[in-house]
């Protein structure tokens, strides 16, 4: 049942500059619903642009790029950002805000009831793993890095979207709250039935938590597959990628024989 | 002497709810018209660089104009407006007190908005104004919700500058016709009632600090996001304005206004005829302090009523003549050039109040100099001082030319301070004026103009063009024409610049009266 994919990029390019700037180069990629795409590269490979696009932070020069089987150049921008749920870099919260007013922020622009909005929150906070009465009135700055995470991830599902849009989400936390992040929100994924597309530069973190892995490298996508399909991949960037996980497995399986079987 | 015993506390505070209320009037509208221009200003420019450029520039340059040159030019840009759209549109409006005080004001307000907005929203940092468009809010929303409550801080430390400024300012606005706790200070630097200007710079920082300290609360409410220390902060402005406002709204408004110059003749002399109308039972009230380029101009329009100006003064500055003629015959075409404005030149006081120049009798006796003649050569070893506008009017072009005097130095001066200038010797000769006190009680002469070259200043009282039929007015004024000698004034002009109870303009006004009315 070849289902329409949620996401689909067709030959998308961009550039900056006057096109002095190649961030992203005839790039074709579909995500399908349901999935969990990781896209990797490092900085400057154009991963970033290419999320961008898909809610038009930033607009696309050339291709086409579809939503839900929409044209995204044929939808009102404001409308569509506020049916995808995006997690920024370290947060992005919103500094004057409570926990409780970040998180409803996108049902409010929406005209959401207030209860329902008060409600929906509560129901995030138990999501994420949040005590309601605790950080429901606080501030981000009074937040760990984890938890303003956690909010952050709150606030993308606030409006019930079946896309979620992660930008490096996890990228400057301490590694145990990294894990326990990520497994998380792989666990929401799943129970949400989300459509997920996020942005590492990390191939570890993306091999334990996707489905599948798009590799960017000079705007181009390289390779696109699954963490089997890129063990076979014969390009050189994407082998070089692939290397550091791979090592660090063996030299985990050799080190703690026991847990080999987790 | 305890302050309450003295009289010129109680006057003091007798005028305060009037000049508060006014200040504090004038004040917040000048405050909230320059909001109402410097935020969306700010907020248009803050992402265009040439326009925020050219904005602050402006400002800047606006904030380098003495407070008091901006509030003056004001008067004459909104006169000619007035006289445009009268004549374009079939309405005028009142360019005196008010309206220029306000313009001027918030003018000097918009520099530390426009600054502080622009610098506060610049600071938001950009990965939030990127979550702020990756939610899904549209540019307004962003700057509603996000950008402009996250600058409110750094704004509202601008909002408090401006706001202390614009207090501090208010006080300047007195000379152009807008009461203000100004007119403790110009009132009492003119008539040495230091009561009076201690009074006025008191009240005045009093009430740039408690607004100041009522924004900080704002302030600090905001950016602490406690909504009780930003209500209170607020309900304590509004407190203030109410406070302030409704005594001054309650006050009966006077039918009559004498408007008076800056200077102690004028104050006594607005005074006098106060208290005459009153007497007549007609209610009046006196608009003291106001710029010689003013006051004229407020007659012609009708804001003042009444004031006493000198023949000479009209005519090189108002029409601009240069030749002097014989006192009758300038009185005379002063009268018929007048009349073509609808102003009726009513009649003369009695006295005049001319330049002249003074030096103290003993060393005028020793170098034996009784005429500006007598000073020729001698001038040129000699300093000479005059007030702010002397050197630069035709009075001192005609004496130079008719006596071919050169002085060694020239200075401005305050003119109640130059007296005693020369008395002590540290200038030579002042350009005094004959009316004032100072000249009996520091023994000093006034040098004969032999050759005329200084005109006629006889004091002569000017009615409003709506006056100009008011028999019940001219009634009331008609004792006090041709009554007042030049000995007489001289005195009531040495016990004004009193520093003692019995010196307000009030006391002397009726000292005056007294001493004419029995004649």
């Amino acid at each position: 049942m070849p289902a329409t994919p949620l996401i689909a990029y067709a030959h998308v390019g961009k550039s900056f500059d006057d096109g002095r700037v190649v961030a992203v180069d005839d790039v074709s990629l579909d995500v399908a619903e349901g999935e969990f795409l990781a896209v990797v590269g490092g900085s400057g490979s154009g991963k970033t642009t290419l999320l961008r696009l898909a809610n038009r932070l930033i607009e696309a020069d050339r291709g086409r790029i579809a939503v839900e089987g929409e044209d995204v150049s044929r939808i009102d921008p404001i409308l569509l950002r506020r049916r995808i749920g995006y997690v920024f870099q370290s947060g992005g919260l919103f500094p004057h805000l409570t926990v409780a007013g970040n998180i409803g922020i996108t049902p409010k622009l929406l005209g959401w009831p207030q209860a329902e909005i008060s409600a929906r929150v509560d129901e995030l906070l138990d999501l994420v793993r949040l005590d309601r009465s605790q950080y429901r009135d606080r501030l981000p700055h009074e937040l760990s890095g984890g938890q303003r995470q956690r909010v952050g991830v709150a606030r993308a599902l606030a409006a019930k979207p079946r896309i979620v849009l992660m930008d490096e989400p996890f990228g400057a936390l301490d590694p145990l709250t990294r894990d326990a992040l990520g497994d998380d929100y792989r666990t929401l994924h799943r129970e949400l039935g989300l459509t997920t597309v996020m942005i590492t530069h990390d191939m570890t973190e993306a091999l334990l938590l996707a489905d599948r892995v798009a590799v960017m490298h000079g705007g181009r996508l390289l390779a696109q597959g699954t963490p089997a399909d890129l063990s076979a991949s014969t390009d050189a960037y994407v082998g070089e990628l692939m290397r550091t996980p791979r090592r660090q497995a063996e030299r985990l399986g050799a080190l703690l024989p026991r847990d080999g079987a987790a | 002497m305890s302050p309450s015993a003295d009289p010129r506390w109680s006057e003091a505070f007798s005028h305060l709810p009037d000049y508060l209320g006014s200040h504090v009037r004038v004040s917040v509208s000048a405050l909230a018209l320059g909001l109402l221009i410097s935020l969306p200003l700010a907020i248009v420019a803050r992402n265009r660089p040439v326009l925020r450029t050219a904005l602050l520039g402006l400002a800047s340059i606006v904030q380098t104009v003495p407070g008091l040159a901006l509030l003056a030019l004001f008067y004459p840009l909104l006169l000619a407006l007035a006289a445009l759209t009268a004549a374009w549109l079939g309405f005028s409006f009142s360019a005196f007190g008010f309206l220029p005080a306000v313009l001027a004001l918030a003018l000097y307000s918009m520099l530390p908005v426009l600054r502080n907005t622009i610098t506060g929203l610049s600071g938001v940092d950009p990965a939030v104004l990127e979550a702020a468009q990756g939610v899904g809010m549209t540019p307004r929303q962003s700057l509603t919700m996000v950008e402009l409550p996250l600058a409110l801080p750094v704004m509202m430390a601008g909002i408090r500058t401006a706001a202390v400024w614009v207090i501090g300012t208010a006080t300047l606005s007195t000379p152009i016709g807008q009461t203000s706790l100004g007119n403790y200070i110009f009132a009492g630097l003119q008539t040495q009632n230091w009561v009076f200007v201690l009074f006025g710079c008191f009240a005045a920082a009093v009430l740039a600090l408690v607004v100041d300290q009522l924004l900080a609360l704002i302030e600090n409410g905001l950016r602490n996001r406690s909504r009780a220390r930003t209500a209170l902060g607020g309900l304590g402005i509004a407190a203030l304005i109410a406070a302030t406002l409704v005594p001054s709204i309650a006050r009966p408004h006077a039918r009559y206004v004498v408007g008076a110059k800056t200077f102690t003749e004028q104050y006594v002399l607005s005074a006098l005829i106060a208290q005459r109308l009153q007497a007549a039972e007609l209610s009046a009230t006196t608009r003291a302090g106001l710029g010689s380029n003013v006051i004229f101009d407020a007659l012609a329009s009708g804001d003042i009523d009444v004031y006493v100006d000198y023949s000479g003064t009209l005519w090189a500055n108002q029409f601009h003549h240069t030749d002097i003629r014989p006192r009758a015959e300038l009185l005379g075409e002063l009268k018929t050039t007048l009349a073509k404005q609808n102003i009726t030149l009513f009649g003369e006081l009695g006295f005049e109040n001319a330049y002249a120049l003074v030096m103290p009798r003993k060393r005028a006796d020793e170098l034996g100099i009784h005429s500006v003649a007598d000073l020729g050569s001698r001038a040129a070893t000699m300093s000479i001082a005059g007030d702010y506008e002397f050197f630069s009017r035709p009075e001192w072009a005609g004496i130079q030319k008719a006596y071919g005097l050169t002085f060694r130095a020239q200075r401005q001066m305050q003119p109640d301070f130059m007296y005693a200038a020369v008395a002590s010797g540290e200038v030579d000769v002042i350009a005094g004026y004959t009316s004032d006190g100072l000249i009996a009680k520091y023994d000093l002469v006034a040098l004969v103009d032999d050759r005329h070259a200084i005109p006629p200043y006889d004091a002569i009282v000017l009615l409003s063009p709506k006056r100009r039929d008011d028999e019940a007015l001219k009634a009331a004024l008609r004792p006090l024409l041709g009554r007042i000698d030049i000995a007489e004034m001289r005195e009531a002009n040495l016990r004004a610049s009193g520093n003692d109870a019995s010196s307000s303009p009030d006391a002397v006004a009726r000292w005056l009266w007294e001493k004419i009315g029995i004649r």
